[in-house]
């Protein structure tokens, strides 16, 4: 009995002083520059948002090992929101408040980012989104360096559209059922209907998170499509649901020449624990692939290689999408002179960052990033081969032109706007 | 300045004729084959588009070499303008000439670029091949040209069909041939007799392609204007695209009928082993779904080690798991219910949260072992495709097999309850402990085997799982819901009505979600269940007799 309690009380001694260490780190905050990382480490996010740390930490690594920012040295402070939304606004509002970092970068879901955006707003900090997303959103305090719908789903529902992509006549929308497919596949029908396609040649179909079953949905995919027009399925499906339907879809005989399968969650890291094989000949619309054959993406993936000690592990797009966002704050910082969240603000409208794929990144004042689209083909072995791509960067829109409330508002976040939604300008 | 302008106009309107003479070559001036083969590696998609189809209407027997290399990645343009066929011999490539198939020396990686393609461009690849290989040797290869042929339908397939129907031996090729023929004429031909003809022979088949065909003939342009604008063939077409459809349905409920049993058989293997440990014992088993995600995890040990050691008898793997995932499922079995479960018994509420803890334990465990990410189990070639019926319907490899396979379980598992010394002490154990105990029975033990027995089948049922799920620590979660579902809505402790149950809420599950979706099919079934247990709380079968005191 003893002893147990012995045990106990140094596993609370070893607890208050985990507990204390955040404090004491915070007592030396003037001489360090503080960058919050608010991703998932554990619960069922953890799979994608862990290797978005693991690059914050590599990134913020190589600023230091150039002498830092500032004169001073970056620090990163990374909390756990355990894959629990409501938990990602507490984190946010202790990353802020507690540990007064001067920037963060995280979330993953569009739901996360949904419920730290009152805190941000609340306390004028600044956030970095890396994840394409559903768009229909501009605020004051947020970056959005991943693709809004007409950077991803739009030129890949074109590309389809057109002779070299197979010129499809019906279209089948498959997604899961939640916020972002369901706002993804609403733009993608009012886009459709404005390029003439009916209603009887569009079906929408919701599935739940994890679904394995696909046999009822892909035979109807299949009746669908021999309507006697080609047929192409864009999917909205996310996370591991993904592995028994595109297995279905192999079994069930279906290549993608016949009805191919643009999907807008599949990227490499999704790809490397499945065997892709009967992937071969999808699509994937991203703003960026592993495979881009640039000096800059060869220099980056060498580099996380040596940070993550594992040769095998792959880069993505929002991978990407946290480089251009660091590299970017980091230049914004430097130009102000300051981690002062309005100043900084200030400067990253326009900045200029070398993406990945070889072109340039600019921030707008809408708070969305210029990237070029690409259409890879899924291979055997997970990569992607890029068949198609933009003849330069595209502009990212906050407000979709094809959803007749939204067409009216514009996002702009300098003078005379100074608004994410409006109709007209607040000052003239 | 004004007149390098011109010069430089004029010198790319020469250019540009140039190059669109070119692309008319072949129909002008009859084919130039090498020409051809080089303008493949060209890099404008239409100049590559055009290429392979002229390639295809030259219906010169060297370009299935070339086309087929195309598909097969291992064509490649070298930096200095040729087009070769690439093999790769350690760092370099071993190359051919495409054109001529001379050997060509070898280049290093670098100087080789691979002539890529799309969904599109491979669609024309195997048209033009699906005409050139009409006359193969291999009647496979010459079913599958036809049904190529079937789907693009071009204009001077015709005669190449002729004569390949013509001199056709095989029964099954011919037809698949004779319909591609049909489809050709119906599109191109001009004569009416012979078109309707087309109709009438393309109305006693089925299948998607066909229907498509017909229902584009049917259907009306984007200017308003008829697709077919004979009216007479119109008329045949669409009394054709009845019969087809009226024929359809039919095929298409047979279809989904196959499907919700699909379904069930699934949940039967998700829920059998709950049948013992719940429907038997009375245990209320939380960690049941981690005993199939056990089996499941088992089944990708296994395929590794077969990985390393024997690929060659890979497809053999899921064979040697379904024993090693009942030993390993099992053990786990016993050991929970001597270290824990056996304390428990009488206590319901102290037993579900027990076992509900041993389930996060176990997960926990596995996400340590293997990792948070989802694990990849292959698929053996011969649980991979599908037996095609008419009218479009598919009963693919692995759901047949886990029918049967699900059945040959429960059929196991009834012999060794009813016709085994050891089932017979189960039932004697479970139907009244103290007389069991009185008869010299080791109840102790028999409780010990039963619960291991129950995860062990449930292990079992992890293997047929890992075919068609994907392998992660939350398998078992998925499964848990839909399997107390099933053991409750049959009857508890009875495996017939676990059969019925399961085979029940499958297909009911099938037909609801073609009609109002996945998500709205999983709520209805639930609700309808809740209900059922309203009227009748024993489920379908209940125990009748001295048991039901139990």
């Amino acid at each position: 009995m003893f002893k147990i309690k012995n045990s106990l009380r140094r596993a609370a001694a070893v607890g208050a002083i985990l507990l204390a260490a955040p404090l004491a780190a915070g007592a030396q905050a003037a001489d360090t520059i503080k960058v919050g990382v608010l991703h998932s480490l554990s619960g069922t996010m953890a799979i994608s948002e862990t290797t978005l740390k693991d690059t914050m930490l590599m990134l913020i690594d190589d600023l230091n090992k150039k002498g830092g920012l500032l004169g001073k040295k970056v620090e990163a402070v990374v909390v756990d929101p355990a894959s629990n939304w409501p938990l990602f606004a507490e984190k946010a509002r202790e990353l802020i408040v507690k540990q007064k970092v001067d920037v963060v970068f995280g979330c993953w879901t569009s739901v996360s980012r949904k419920s730290v955006l009152p805190v941000f707003e609340e306390l004028n900090g600044l956030l970095f989104y890396p994840v394409q997303y559903e768009g229909e959103e501009s605020s004051r305090n947020v970056f959005y360096t991943g693709a809004a719908p007409n950077q991803q789903a739009i030129p890949a529902v074109e590309y389809l559209m057109s002779e070299e992509g197979g010129a499809a006549k019906r279209w089948v929308l498959l997604g899961t059922d939640y916020v972002y497919p369901r706002t993804t596949n609403k733009i993608l029908r009012a886009f459709l209907h404005s390029k003439g396609v009916k209603d009887s040649d569009i079906m929408e179909n919701y599935t739940p998170f994890g679904h394995s079953d696909w046999q009822t949905i892909v035979s109807d995919v299949k009746k669908f499509a021999s309507g006697g027009m080609k047929t192409a399925v864009v999917s909205t499906i996310n996370g591991d649901a993904n592995v028994p339907f595109y297995k279905e879809l192999g079994n069930q005989g279906i290549k993608a020449e016949d009805i191919p399968v643009v999907a807008f969650s599949v990227g490499e890291e999704e790809l490397s624990g499945i065997d892709a094989r009967p992937l071969v000949g999808h699509l994937a619309a991203w703003n960026y692939f592993m495979s881009v054959d640039v000096p800059e993406n060869k220099d980056f993936i060498a580099r996380w290689h040596s940070f993550i000690k594992n040769k095998k592990r792959t880069t993505n797009d929002p991978m990407e999408a946290h480089y251009i966002g660091f590299n970017m704050w980091v230049q914004a910082v430097k130009q102000a002179g300051s981690t002062d969240v309005d100043a900084v603000r200030q400067a990253m409208y326009g900045q200029r960052v070398t993406s990945l794929t070889g072109s340039a990144a600019e921030m707008l004042p809408n708070h969305h990033l210029t990237k070029p689209v690409l259409i890879g083909e899924i291979q055997a072995n997970g990569q992607f081969d890029t068949v198609w791509k933009t003849s330069g960067p595209v502009p990212g829109d906050a407000w979709s032109d094809f959803i007749p409330e939204s067409a009216k508002l514009t996002a702009d976040w300098k003078y005379p706007w100074v608004c994410g939604n409006c109709e007209k300008p607040k000052f003239n | 300045m004004r007149r390098f302008v011109t010069l430089f106009v004029v010198a790319l309107c020469l250019v540009l004729s140039a190059v669109t003479a070119f692309a008319q070559a072949p129909a002008a001036q009859g084919p130039d084959f090498a020409a051809l083969v080089k303008h493949l590696g060209g890099k404008s998609f239409a100049a590559r588009l055009n290429a392979v189809r002229a390639l295809g209407e030259t219906g010169d027997a060297r370009a299935v070499r070339v086309l087929e290399a195309m598909l097969g990645r291992n064509l490649y343009a070298t930096t200095d303008g040729r087009v070769v066929i690439g093999e790769k011999k350690g760092d370099a490539y071993a190359l051919r000439d495409a054109a001529t198939g001379a050997d060509a020396g070898s280049a290093p990686s670098g100087e080789l670029s691979m002539v890529r393609t799309n969904n599109r461009l491979r669609n024309e690849i195997n048209s033009a091949l699906g005409t050139l290989v009409l006359m193969s040797d291999d009647p496979d290869r010459r079913r599958k040209a036809a049904v190529e042929v079937f789907k693009s339908r071009p204009k001077d397939a015709i005669p190449a069909l002729e004569r390949a129907v013509a001199r056709e031996t095989d029964a099954g090729v011919k037809q698949t041939m004779a319909l591609a023929l049909a489809a050709t004429r119906l599109e191109h031909g001009a004569d009416r007799a012979e078109r309707l003809d087309a109709v009438r022979m393309l109305e006693g088949s089925a299948d998607d392609e066909t229907t498509a065909l017909l229902r584009g003939l049917v259907s009306r342009r984007a200017d308003g204007g008829f697709s077919e604008a004979d009216e007479v063939v119109r008329a045949a077409a669409q009394k054709a695209l009845t019969v087809i459809e009226s024929r359809r349905e039919m095929w298409d409920f047979a279809g989904k009928l196959f499907q919700g049993v699909s379904l069930g058989s699934v949940l039967l293997l998700a829920a059998i082993g709950l049948a013992i440990t719940f429907g038997v014992m009375g245990v209320i088993n939380m960690a049941h779904g981690e005993m199939v995600m056990l089996g499941a995890y088992t089944t990708f040990v296994i395929q590794e080690i077969f990985r390393a050691y024997a690929p060659d008898a890979f497809d053999a793997s899921i064979v040697v798991a379904i024993p090693a995932a009942f030993c390993v499922a099992g053990a786990f079995g016993i050991a929970i219910e001597r270290g824990i479960i056996r304390f428990l018994y009488g206590r319901p509420l102290e037993t579900l949260l027990a076992t509900w803890g041993l389930s996060l334990i176990l997960q926990q465990l596995v996400r340590t072992v293997f990792g948070p990410t989802n694990r990849e189990v292959g698929n053996p070639s011969w649980m991979t495709g599908a037996i095609e019926l008419p009218g479009g319907v598919l009963l693919t490899h692995n759901r047949l097999w886990i029918i049967l396979f699900s059945l040959a379980v429960l059929g196991m598992l009834a012999l060794v309850l009813k016709r085994t010394q050891f089932g017979l002490q189960m039932r004697a154990v479970t139907q009244n402990r103290r007389m069991a105990g009185a008869m010299g029975i080791p109840t102790g033990r028999v409780d010990a085997m039963t619960f291991g027995l129950g995860s062990g089948i449930a292990g079992v049922g992890g293997v047929a799982l890992s075919q068609i799920d994907n392998v992660s620590p939350n398998l078992g979660q998925t499964y848990i819901v839909n399997s107390f579902m099933v053991v409750v809505f049959g009857g508890v402790g009875n495996l017939l009505g676990t059969l019925v149950g399961a085979t029940t809420l499958g297909v009911v599950n099938k037909f609801l979600e073609s009609w109002s979706g996945a998500v709205m099919a999983k709520i209805l079934v639930l609700v309808a269940v809740i209900l059922f247990i309203q009227k009748r709380p024993t489920g379908l079968f209940a125990l009748k007799g001295r048991a039901v005191e139990q």
